[in-house]
């Protein structure tokens, strides 16, 4: 009984934790169609900019909740407004700049961090379940997932400005035609999408810790999650999120890690088989 | 640009006037002559200059200090050095470059098992001297090879035995899924069932995957007395995190036979760190006294933020020292009669405290310790004197057969 409780958690976490480093990717690729191949190094620096300034004396929840997704906001309005913003549907560019993109981040925080930052111990205790203990820290993950989902689905559905970007988003042109300054609409969006990025690089730091080189780890699962996941960015996302993570952590804990990698594959690639637009291609094509 | 005749004459001859006036013009020529080279790759940049600068670091301040001592056979040492960018076919590409066109003497270097297997064939080849100076999986048996690195046949047996003696026989294993997880994972499933232990779980992790939660579960449901990793690069580092958030380091102790080589003591809270057994041939915090001024003099050279050393850097340093000791012993740097005297049981003594060329298989016997990491370095608990390189279980012996060049795995 415990063992299924522990499970079940763990399948959630796994679902959280892919649709975490997913999410900022949703918005710059999902919704923007920009294939940003630096996604893993924003979560690299969101790591960076929390474990510095909590070891600097910063609040602890007001590093990783504020410092290291400003950062990483900044950092990425920047990268539009002097790179991406040139590149506007030219996909095949897009990919060699942000590719470039990523080398230079990464050899930037090698040369200018180091690898020898202190990290962050994971705060909260650890939770009793039977013969089991499971970490605060796993729970505190799955629930900020599912806030910042819920503040994202929110924000995009019922302010203004989330019907400005949608509709950016569909057609710009238009957009421009009714008197939207289009290129701030991008900026904003991009921003955002790095924001959540530099989020989840912090939220992910203590239980993963920060190299220059960390971010290669996450950015194929991203890609994978999101495309899985079709063109409703959000919902897509979660969906694909919860199919990957719960498929991949079932099937490790029923056989080995290396069969689990395997398994996500394996369903990414029956799921595009079947559903080339991904799932939101033909489910929930009315989401968000 | 386009080429004018007369301007080709005059660029042309200007150029042959340069080669006539001959050495003084043309390094190469003048070089030649009163240095004696040497070629060193190493991981300078790309994801392993983590390990590649401080090994180079470790290099040179070898060659510097043989250079003071009066040089190699009365010359001056000139090392080339080239950055592999962490890139196999650079490992290639430099390691002929190195032989054909610098015509180097000896060549050093290399970090990972597969670099190792680019270049050691192509060397061999060319009938030029490869220190290869890192901790690896052991059982290299090549007579035109050298190792100077610590193998599991020695420090898994010490490491595990340890860890049996203070905690019990339950062990459970992870490991780095591929060539040198799985070989070392062998090596401690013969030292634990060796010694009247147990292995109660064992899984192989490839390379990618940072998420650990359901093996966390599954070491709670078996219960060792103590679990031992074979952990390889960033993802696996992410081990530590969650098992300290699970709050297991407080209760099944943790031994690893590669923390502490990329600096982790340095970069994780003690929180995280605290506890975990290594057993390395060498510690900064070793009270050694030659260590204490090798030490001073690295960190006079290179600053404090370099991490934390353990076994690999300081190694490159003693694959330098060895092979200008060999050669002034030979008074010759022609590699018969180098490896004659290599074979001889050649002793250089370090940081770490002597080492000695086995003749048989080529590599090190050394001194081990057992460290334990506390407040951001490492407490020495214990120490083995002279730990012999018994990797291949004496199937390599390269002084009856020479000629032999294969890769021992251990049997189980």
């Amino acid at each position: 009984m415990d063992l299924a409780v522990v499970v079940v958690i763990q399948i959630l976490y796994a679902v959280a934790s892919l649709a975490l480093i997913s999410i900022g990717l949703a918005i710059i690729f999902g919704m923007m169609g920009v294939i940003n191949f630096a996604h893993g190094e924003f979560l690299m620096m969101g790591g960076y900019a929390f474990i510095i300034s909590y070891n600097e004396g910063v609040n602890f929840w007001i590093a990783m909740l504020v410092v290291a997704p400003v950062t990483v906001a900044v950092i990425g309005v920047v990268v539009e407004r002097l790179i991406i913003r040139h590149l506007y549907g030219r996909v095949i560019e897009t990919v060699l700049a942000t590719w470039g993109l990523s080398l230079f981040l990464i050899g930037l925080a090698a040369t200018v961090l180091g690898y020898h930052q202190k990290g962050v111990n994971p705060p909260f205790g650890t939770i009793r379940i039977g013969a089991y203990q499971e970490g605060g820290y796993t729970f505190f993950v799955i629930l900020v997932t599912l806030a910042l989902m819920a503040a994202l689905y929110a924000g995009f559905k019922y302010t203004r400005w989330g019907l400005i970007a949608r509709g950016t988003m569909q057609n710009a042109p238009m957009a421009s035609g009714i008197g939207v300054n289009v290129d701030r609409v991008y900026a904003t969006t991009f921003g955002i999408g790095a924001a959540l990025s530099g989020l989840a690089g912090a939220i992910l730091a203590p239980i993963a810790g920060v190299l220059p080189e960390i971010g290669v780890t996450y950015v194929v699962k991203a890609f994978i999650t999101v495309i899985g996941g079709g063109a409703v960015a959000l919902a897509g996302t979660g969906a694909a999120s919860f199919l990957f993570g719960a498929v991949s952590q079932a099937v490790t804990f029923l056989s080995r890690p290396v069969v689990g990698e395997v398994a996500l594959l394996v369903v990414a690639i029956v799921l595009l088989r079947l559903l080339p637009l991904g799932i939101t291609g033909r489910y929930f094509r009315r989401g968000l | 640009m386009t080429v004018k005749r007369r301007s080709f004459i005059k660029t042309s001859a200007a150029g042959a006037a340069t080669l006539a006036a001959g050495p003084y013009f043309w390094p190469g020529g003048a070089s030649a002559a009163d240095t004696i080279k040497g070629g060193a790759i190493y991981d300078l940049s790309g994801d392993l200059q983590l390990f590649g600068k401080n090994q180079w670091a470790c290099a040179e301040m070898a060659i510097d200090e043989i250079n003071a001592a009066g040089g190699v056979l009365g010359k001056k040492l000139e090392v080339k050095t080239y950055d592999s960018q962490s890139q196999m076919q650079a490992y290639n590409q430099y390691a002929r470059q190195m032989v054909l066109r610098d015509r180097v003497a000896v060549v050093q270097g290399g970090l990972t098992s597969s670099s190792r297997e680019v270049i050691r064939p192509i060397l061999h080849k060319l009938k030029t001297l490869y220190f290869y100076n890192t901790n690896y999986e052991g059982g290299v048996c090549d007579r035109n090879f050298f190792a100077t690195g610590a193998t599991p046949g020695g420090y898994v047996d010490l490491l595990s035995g340890e860890a049996m003696k203070r905690w019990g026989k339950k062990v459970y294993i992870m490991a780095a899924d591929y060539n040198y997880g799985q070989i070392t994972a062998k090596w401690i499933q013969k030292a634990v069932k060796d010694a009247g232990g147990e292995v109660v779980g064992e899984e192989f992790f490839p390379l990618t995957v940072n998420q650990f939660g359901p093996t966390i579960s599954k070491i709670q449901a078996a219960k060792p007395d103590f679990v031992m990793n074979v952990f390889v690069g960033p993802a696996h580092a992410s081990f530590y995190g969650q098992w300290a958030s699970a709050g297991m380091n407080k209760k099944i102790p943790m031994v690893s036979t590669t923390f502490g080589a990329a600096g982790e003591v340095v970069r994780m809270p003690p929180e995280i760190a605290d506890g975990i057994l290594t057993c390395y041939s060498y510690y900064e915090d070793l009270e050694i006294p030659f260590n204490k001024k090798w030490l001073a003099e690295f960190r006079k050279r290179n600053g404090t933020d370099y991490g934390y050393l353990t076994d690999v850097p300081p190694k490159d340093w003693y694959g330098w020292i060895f092979w200008a000791k060999a050669v002034n012993q030979a008074g010759t740097t022609k590699r018969e009669k180098v490896i004659e005297v290599l074979e001889g049981g050649l002793t250089v003594d370090g940081p770490g405290g002597p080492l000695t060329m086995d003749a048989k298989t080529h590599h090190c016997t050394m001194d081990m310790y057992i460290g334990q990491a506390k407040g951001g370095k490492f407490e020495i608990q214990k120490k083995v004197a002279q730990v012999p390189p018994t990797n291949t279980d004496n199937r390599c012996d390269l002084i009856a057969k020479p000629d032999t060049n294969v890769m021992f795995e251990p049997k189980i």
